[in-house]
């Protein structure tokens, strides 16, 4: 039993952090209706910097992680500025390969510059560091990451629910036109969510990173586990991605813990697949996910 | 009277579109040929490899073409029918296992192999269709892109098809003795491997285009581009969105069956991680690149896409690819590439092919100047605006205009 939970507190931890990547994505869609494929590069950049930060050029952690953030909140802005704004009124589809683009080059940035070995990753404590209860490891690292999102989660509930900007975001999501109409700058808005979305995602990346020990050019690709996690909860609903967050990271754990019971029937490597198979059961019953708005169409 | 270019122009957008009506189109026929045959005469083999590679793609990206460009519903998942495909020919056309560890294979013909290919890939698109067309625009994108992983974790496991994770070898086209992988003698001329291949691709490639071609030029083809661009307004018209769509995937699973079984059999080995999420991006970069909606534009798209990059490696004018620091060609490639994807998108989203047909009407319009002193913008000049292009010919001629 101990196991069980060990696994289910594993899974918590790895979903909040699915969580924190499926907030940058909510927030970004909620604002402009982008979904930004270079999420998981923004979170690679980030957490390299930071990484390179410590061990290259011997900063205290969480200057390195001041600097990570500033520089993922810099690429994501401009990219915002420059680029996506004059596709606005684009097709999805065009709009969706830009940020593809961008997570190209983001990426290929990376490997130009720090190679493809893996490098460390930077923590603030001891990676091994943590507390025993009842046969459980409660691990430094894991309970940060929850801690975090936590905070994070009741911080974004507050600014978009009781602060000026928090309200005219959610204006804008509602209808463009309208939040125009009534005197809101929606340019600042979407760069504001941008902003908001890059921060987080270095975040993530920094618990993502002291998890795996290690970080190499591959680990943007953790971002397309959190499309489960979204899509699960509905991407424009910002609770939705954190329980959608959580449903795929305990879902995906259990699975990864017992699966050698079943390796004979199913094969190796289930786990790498089941918040797809999640995912597509969901959408095939709700395709707009769980808390996500059913969209009329006009003509 | 009208002796005008437009009125010259509506009179042969008032006959239906032929394949070689005019001058024009026998003598770009003609060149393309010729220019064929001079290839096939004095390039070496290395060539053939980057040329016949290209072919290969530009036939994905038809593919993708037909499915995201003219129907507008968009796939990450190419790789996986392009996998199935390939799989498919493996199985079929495979030698017969010698030890129980071996993948199957049944040993069959190449002319049963190829279609297959095409005709399985096609048929696991007619399975998924129906679940993945209910939904739209970007949870498509992430659904087929769910279907890459879990092909990925099935080509893994499926070790008596695939071979697991070490990959399996894949069978050449062979009629007889006269097996594709080696050197043959052709009506008295040695060909190589590469040639031989080319004599096989180029067709299939030409046919494809053109099948592709003549699709979007029926009712079926105005009814993917009507779905691409206004779906409910498409519906109440009176087209079969189901219908519409689903032929569109089940066409475009076709083509990638077709494009992967013949690039597994070029290469002719392959481990399961090849067909991975970045081969399906790139190919949704050459539509991009080449220009989307368009058969020159998959032409084009794949040539800048795949071909490019080998030939900048087969003049090595950069370190060759390694996992080392530093800007090397795959570095530069994928650089490039991403890079190529966003300017293309801000500046000319009809791609290369855009840029040419702005050149083309930028020319014209310059003579026309000169010639008749300044006309009136007409009614042509709409099919080169900026955006996917109208394709003019699908334009019903004004009755009476023509006379």
């Amino acid at each position: 039993m101990a196991y069980f939970f060990q696994l289910l507190f594993a899974g918590i931890a790895q979903g909040c952090v699915y969580a924190l990547i499926g907030l940058g994505f909510s927030i970004i869609f909620k604002a402009s209706e982008v979904i930004n494929f270079a999420q998981g590069e923004l979170l690679l950049v980030g957490t390299y910097i930071v990484s390179a930060g410590v061990f290259e050029w011997h900063l205290p952690f969480f200057l390195a992680l001041g600097l990570g953030i500033v520089v993922t909140v810099i690429i994501s802005l401009l990219f915002e500025r420059f680029i996506l704004r004059r596709m606005i009124g684009r097709p999805v589809f065009s709009i969706l390969m830009m940020t593809i683009g961008l997570d190209i080059v983001l990426r290929t940035s990376v490997i130009i510059y720090w190679g493809s070995n893996p490098v460390p990753a930077a923590s603030p404590f001891a990676i091994t560091s943590g507390f025993n209860l009842g046969g459980v490891l409660f691990g430094a690292n894991d309970l940060w990451t929850i801690g975090t999102t936590i905070v994070l989660c009741a911080a974004l509930y507050y600014f978009l629910h009781y602060t000026k900007y928090g309200l005219s975001m959610r204006a804008t999501a509602l209808d463009q036109e309208a939040a125009l109409a009534v005197g809101i700058n929606i340019r600042s808005v979407y760069a504001l969510a941008w902003g908001i979305a890059a921060f987080i995602a270095t975040l993530g990346g920094v618990f993502l990173a002291i998890d795996s020990f290690a970080i190499d050019p591959t680990f943007g690709g953790v971002a397309l586990i959190a499309f489960p996690a979204i899509i699960l909860g509905g991407i424009d609903s910002v609770s939705g991605a954190v329980v959608g967050g959580i449903v795929i990271g305990v879902t995906q754990v259990l699975t990864a813990g017992y699966e050698s019971h079943v390796t004979n029937i199913v094969g190796a490597g289930i786990h790498e697949i089941t918040p797809y198979i999640i995912m597509i059961l969901v959408l095939l019953i709700r395709p707009y996910g769980l808390f996500g708005t059913r969209k009329v169409e006009r003509i | 009277m009208r002796t005008s270019a437009a009125g010259e122009k509506w009179r042969a957008i008032s006959q239906p579109p032929r394949l070689l009506g005019n001058t024009s189109r026998w003598l770009t026929l003609g060149i393309g040929l010729i220019l064929a045959i001079l290839f096939f005469t004095i390039a070496s083999e290395d060539w053939f490899t980057i040329v016949n590679y290209t072919m290969i793609a530009a036939i994905a990206a038809l593919a993708l073409n037909v499915l995201s460009g003219y129907t507008g519903q968009i796939s990450l998942g190419l790789s996986f029918f392009m996998a199935i495909g390939a799989y498919t020919a493996a199985l079929l056309g495979g030698p017969q296992p010698t030890s129980s560890l071996d993948p199957q294979g049944f040993g069959l013909s190449v002319l049963i192999w190829l279609p297959a290919a095409g005709i399985v890939a096609a048929l696991v698109g007619a399975l998924i269709g129906p679940t993945a067309l209910r939904l739209k625009g970007f949870y498509l994108g992430i659904v087929t892109l769910a279907l890459v992983f879990i092909g990925q974790y099935l080509f893994r496991n499926l070790s008596s098809i695939t071979g697991g994770p070490q990959g399996r070898t894949f069978p050449a086209p062979a009629f007889g003795d006269f097996s594709f992988d080696q050197q043959n003698n052709l009506f008295g001329i040695a060909v190589t491997s590469g040639q031989q291949y080319f004599l096989l691709i180029l067709p299939i490639l030409a046919l494809a285009a053109l099948f592709v071609g003549n699709v979007m030029r029926s009712r079926a083809g105005r009814a993917f581009r009507a779905v691409r661009d206004h779906e409910v307004g498409a519906a109440i018209m009176g087209v079969n969105l189901f219908e519409a769509k689903m032929g569109a995937f089940i066409l475009s699973s076709f083509l990638a069956g077709i494009a992967g079984a013949l690039f597994a059999s070029y290469t002719s080995y392959i481990t399961p991680t090849y067909w991975d999420l970045t081969l399906s991006i790139q190919f949704v970069a050459a539509i991009i690149v080449g220009g989307i909606a368009s058969i020159w534009g998959s032409l084009l798209g794949a040539a800048f896409v795949f071909g490019l990059p080998q030939v900048i490696d087969h003049f090595s004018l950069l370190p060759a690819s390694n996992s080392g620091v530093g800007l090397n060609s795959g570095n530069l490639n994928a650089l490039i590439y991403g890079a190529l994807i966003v300017v293309f998108l801000l500046f000319e989203p009809g791609g290369v092919l855009g840029l040419v047909q702005r050149c083309q009407a930028l020319i014209r319009s310059l003579n026309r100047h000169e010639r008749e002193g300044g006309e009136p913008a007409e009614i042509i000049d709409l099919s080169y605006n900026a955006g996917v292009p109208i394709n003019i010919e699908d334009a019903a001629p004004v009755k009476g205009d023509s006379e």
